[in-house]
């Protein structure tokens, strides 16, 4: 029972789980080590391979943990990695949201609630300015999003698969007029 | 350029079933990450399901909290429309897409990268997501620019993780008190 597979994806993504404060991203150079250097599931060169597929694949980053389960053992790994990583967190998340909505209405939930908001919108516009910095669209990533943004705000019922389909032209528009320059 | 009307979403009483369609779309068409905006979009502009005060705060509390913001953002408002049901629904359904696609694109991937142009095209999709979550700062923006408080509070977080590059944790336990002190102070006033 040692060995069984599942019981590792167990036992390697449950306390990722616990502590992947901050989402996914703050966890994946710890599945790196664990998957490549401790467990030995797969090559670096894989990891890399899954990482970039992981980012292609819609959904949170977090997909990851389901593509290397997958690699492990088949389709049961995949579910078994994907649920170890999601429950324990959604178990706290769930605790906490049923206190916070019990006590809805009392002064402290609306100093909370108003206190909290613009944190959250800091920290969403923190993970756009850094995804934006990450990537390797350069100056034109932020004229597409901020083309996009504005966009979206005039036209609100606009749908965003049109965005992505216009985003993507404007990118190969540009490749092919660079690489005619 | 900007449309400054208080938008009034049309209210489209929740159901489970609409609940899980709604999250199954958002995790399939999520590409190039934004998937907050995204649910921003579906459950607060065209749906009215929550308001946006509940919506920001619960995507802080998403954030602060283990797991993956977006997981934890779909349950908190599964939960807040069904009890425990909803929250395992949004779940279930956000997951399920992304989780066959995935499998599915490892399985594509040899085919994919040998086609030159498909980072070309994830790049600019990548980009115009970001969008959808400039929406959401926008929209948030403007909520906070009431408060002296909450303008503040915003401009510290976005200062310190995107600028300063602090820990999150760290800048959320020190902003977090004060403004929500602030919050705190400007409800006692009549």
């Amino acid at each position: 029972m040692r060995d069984d597979p599942l019981l590792k994806l167990i036992a390697v993504f449950v306390p990722f789980s616990l502590i992947s404060i901050g989402g996914g991203p703050s966890i994946i150079a710890g599945i790196q080590h664990q998957a490549v250097d401790v467990q030995h599931w797969m090559t670096s060169r894989e990891f890399v391979n899954f990482f970039a597929i992981s980012r292609a694949a819609p959904g949170p980053g977090s997909m990851l943990t389901t593509l290397i389960g997958w690699h492990v053992a088949g389709w049961s790994g995949a579910l078994v990695a994907t649920l170890a990583l999601f429950v324990p967190s959604s178990i706290i998340c769930y605790g906490v949201a049923m206190v916070w909505r019990q006590h809805r209405g009392k002064r402290w939930h609306t100093a909370l609630e108003q206190g909290l908001a613009p944190i959250g919108v800091g920290l969403i516009l923190a993970g756009a300015v850094s995804i934006l910095t990450i990537g390797h669209g350069g100056p034109l990533a932020w004229a597409v999003a901020g083309g996009a943004g504005a966009l979206l705000l005039w036209q609100p019922r606009l749908h965003p698969l049109l965005l992505f389909v216009l985003g993507g032209l404007v990118f190969v528009a540009a490749r092919l007029i660079s690489s005619m320059l | 350029m900007i449309d400054n009307r208080p938008s009034s979403p049309p209210v489209e009483p929740p159901t489970l079933i609409a609940l899980f369609t709604v999250f199954l779309r958002i995790g399939l068409f999520s590409f190039g990450g934004g998937l907050s905006g995204w649910i921003y979009r579906e459950v607060v502009t065209l749906r009215g399901w929550i308001d946006e005060d509940e919506f920001m705060s619960g995507l802080a509390v998403s954030q602060i909290l283990p797991g993956a913001n977006v997981a934890n953002l779909s349950l908190y408002i599964g939960q807040k429309l069904f009890g425990a049901t909803g929250a395992v629904v949004a779940l279930v359904a956000l997951l399920s897409g992304p989780f066959f696609v995935a499998i599915g694109l490892v399985s594509a991937y040899s085919v994919m990268t040998s086609f030159d142009w498909t980072e070309t095209v994830m790049d600019g999709v990548a980009a115009s997501a970001i969008g959808l979550l400039l929406v959401v700062a926008v929209k948030g923006g403007r909520r906070a620019s009431r408060h002296v408080g909450s303008i503040v509070a915003l401009v510290a977080t976005f200062l310190g993780v995107a600028v300063f590059h602090l820990s999150l944790l760290l800048v959320v336990a020190v902003v977090a008190p004060l403004s929500v002190w602030a919050a705190w102070h400007r409800s006692a006033k009549p």
